[in-house]
């Protein structure tokens, strides 16, 4: 049992709440953290919080990843943390990623959301940064 | 001597060239990389010569300017006789805001209107529905109503602008708000000019804004097509748009084909309705994008006029001229201005807006160095434009007609574009037609594919992008004087429904709605009703909703 356990992959639900459809980054991402040997299940577009957060715990992922380029993440990333919250995953991480003005991250951070990033970021960091963070933390390949 | 023997002759010199200067040189200096390639990672040789394009044809291939097939432009005189039109794609917050700022552009130099709608709007909800929430006048502006539509327009003499509208899955609806707003300045519809970009295939392909299926969304574009050509004739009631598509990943030539292959699709979907190629192709227009590539974008555009004409004479036997022409206006790339360093944005943009201009656009817009942050400020909106103005004045390339044919590394591209367009046509043929091609997740992979070996390539140092992986400066400023729009906009644009919703005549809303439902599930032409109900105050989120029992709701596949 203990070998299964550190065996098994980090599990991610990345999503794209709010209306924008700009999905060319959370498809990179999804794909390269499937390289990186992690479990992805991407919702598609438009969901709502209370969608993403049904189907983390559909999904028992350890990961929550948000993608928004429309603007709308200081109302719609803290809206996901604290359903995660109130749902009882409190063990799990929610990160996120778009277009977000600098002074937006600490804000963001403040209300929970673990980390931001923003365009240029590598797809290395976003691996490293989950694999450092996640419950389920497996050895680095 | 022969044709055939000057060939031969030159392809000897370019031989002893290559063992008497070149060999020697790069065994003193080895080349940099192993393989060039362009920003679509499509191989670049190290020079070119007559001998790279051996069966070139000027007469067949290039001929003149305004005369088929078109490579070299479609007016005699390039830009020497009417400049292309600046038209600075604008909208945030509420009409009032947007109004503004249009009104702001008309006064320093911008020679025609672009309006950029917010998400809710796209997606055909009013501000006030749930979904929504957080997104109302962030992206564009917010429209729900021909309430909204007036204020837009007030002081605004819809008659003396053109006006492009970027509106796709709910385009029919925002156009009879923006007729039924023409109406009640007394304008007259045979004069008003304009574009509807009401491209819905590059919205399953690439933007993924969409409402309704595939087939049910062309019988409205085709609806638009139709009601255009007979009552709005001087507006082009479509723009087959590529952007996009480059936008999310796609290389050059994917952009160039997918569009041209969707528009196609709708010449073939209006024809089968029963309408005339000649009739309505004329005003068919189209919507490229500008990237840093320079030559690949310049073959890309002059590629895109000859393939039209060949399409339309081989593939649709169409015979007024007008309908050979391909038309398009031409934004520069949004998706390669960086957040980081933003000034740099300012050279993409120019290098962008260059490339755009020798390839023979009709209209240009050119995105301002700070929307990599946020919509645009008024500064960097004006930087933007004087970056056109530039170019035309001072920069000398409008003197002559496409400057850069004949260049023998141009032409090689542009016919590498030809043929991979036409690989591509026959591909997306065989799967039965570009709805088809939609329905199984053919572009849509294509594009994920390029823009996942696009990444690679940046994350391994193979491309550099100056200030994100290369030249990176530490401790750099965070860019100032954003454009903020707040929750105001929601709040205002919840009391202007609640309180039309309360004031218009509702019976008579209700009436139209279910004339407009009835109508589209008989397949009656659906721009005269979505006018009476657009007159008659209904909101865009009701004509929506309204179509929604009759033509389903769109759910992407997964692939």
């Amino acid at each position: 049992m203990h070998i299964e356990m550190t065996d098994e992959r980090i599990r991610v639900l990345l999503a794209k709440p709010g209306l924008d459809g700009h999905d060319r980054g959370v498809k990179v991402i999804a794909r390269a953290l499937r390289d990186a040997g992690m479990e992805v299940i991407y919702t598609g577009l438009r969901q709502t919080p209370e969608m993403v957060v049904s189907a983390a715990l559909q999904e028992d992922v350890d990961v929550i990843g948000l993608s928004i380029l429309s603007g709308a993440h200081m109302t719609l990333f803290p809206r996901v943390v604290e359903l995660a919250r109130e749902a009882g995953l409190d063990d799990v991480i929610v990160f996120g990623g778009g277009i977000i003005p600098d002074e937006d991250v600490p804000r963001l951070k403040a209300l929970g959301v673990s980390a931001v990033f923003t365009p240029g970021a590598r797809m290395d960091e976003i691996i490293e940064f989950i694999r450092n963070n996640s419950r389920r933390a497996t050895q680095p390949a | 001597m022969s044709t055939t023997d000057i060939a031969n002759q030159l392809q000897e010199a370019e031989r002893e060239w290559e063992e008497r200067t070149l060999e020697p040189t790069i065994k003193g200096m080895p080349e940099s990389k192993d393989k060039f390639t362009t920003v679509s990672l499509a191989p670049v040789d190290r020079l070119y010569t007559p001998n790279s394009s051996p069966d070139f044809d000027y007469e067949r291939d290039l001929g003149f300017p305004g005369e088929p097939p078109y490579t070299r432009g479609i007016h005699a005189t390039g830009y020497r006789g009417k400049l292309w039109t600046m038209r600075q794609f604008a909208g945030f917050g509420s009409a009032f805001d947007t109004n503004q700022r249009f009104k702001y552009l008309l006064e320093h130099g911008q020679t025609g209107l672009s309006v950029a709608f917010d998400l809710p709007t796209l997606m055909g909800y009013d501000s006030d529905q749930p979904f929504s929430e957080g997104e109302v006048g962030k992206c564009g502006v917010a429209i729900s109503s021909l309430a909204d539509m007036e204020v837009l327009f007030e002081g605004i003499p819809i008659e003396q602008v053109t006006t492009s509208m970027t509106i796709n899955a709910p385009a029919s609806m925002i156009f009879a708000m923006f007729l039924a707003a023409a109406e009640k300045q007394g304008a007259n519809w045979k004069k008003v000019g304009g574009t509807l970009q009401n491209d819905i295939l590059k919205e399953y392909i690439a933007q993924k804004e969409w409402i309704y299926p595939p087939r049910p969304s062309m019988q409205l574009i085709t609806d638009t097509i139709e009601f255009c050509t007979r009552e709005v004739p001087r507006f082009n009631p479509i723009s087959i748009s590529g952007y996009h598509i480059r936008e999310a990943g796609s290389t050059a030539l994917q952009e160039l084909a997918f569009t041209l292959r969707d528009g196609i699709e709708y010449v073939q979907y209006a024809i089968d309705a029963g309408m005339d190629v000649d009739d309505f192709v004329p005003r068919l227009s189209f919507f490229f994008n500008a990237h840093n590539d320079f030559f690949e974008e310049i073959a890309k555009y002059r590629a895109a006029r000859r393939i039209w004409h060949r399409v339309m004479t081989e593939r649709f036997c169409a015979k007024n001229p007008k309908s050979w022409m391909l038309r398009f206006h031409t934004q520069t790339a949004g998706v390669s201005l960086t957040a980081q360093q933003p000034l740099n944005n300012i050279v993409r943009v120019a290098i962008q807006a260059l490339a755009g201009v020798m390839g023979g656009t009709q209209s240009l817009h050119t995105d301002a160095y700070d929307e990599a942050l946020a919509l645009p400020s008024d500064e960097a909106a004006l930087i933007a434009l004087r970056t056109q103005q530039i170019i035309a004045h001072e920069s000398g390339v409008v003197n002559t007609v496409d400057p850069l044919g004949g260049s023998y590394f141009v032409e090689k591209l542009t016919r590498e574009m030809e043929e991979g367009a036409f690989d591509y046509f026959r591909k997306i043929d065989g799967l039965g037609g570009m709805v088809e091609a939609i329905d199984a997740g053919y572009p849509q992979r294509e594009i994920q594919d390029s823009s996942y070996e696009y990444q690679k390539a940046v994350e391994s140092g193979d491309k550099i992008i100056v200030g994100v992986n290369d030249y990176v400066m530490k401790d750099e400023q965070s860019a100032t004087n954003l454009l903020q729009i707040d929750e105001s906009v929601a709040e205002l644009q919840a009391e202007r429904l609640k309180k039309l919703r309360a004031e218009r005549d509702n019976a008579k809303v209700e009436n139209a709605l279910k004339r407009l439902a009835d109508g589209a599930r008989g397949r009656e032409n659906t721009m005269p009703l979505l006018l009476d109900c657009v007159r008659a105050y209904a909101t865009l989120g009701e004509m929506c909703d309204a179509l929604k029992p009759v033509f389903g709701i769109y759910q992407e596949p997964a692939f």
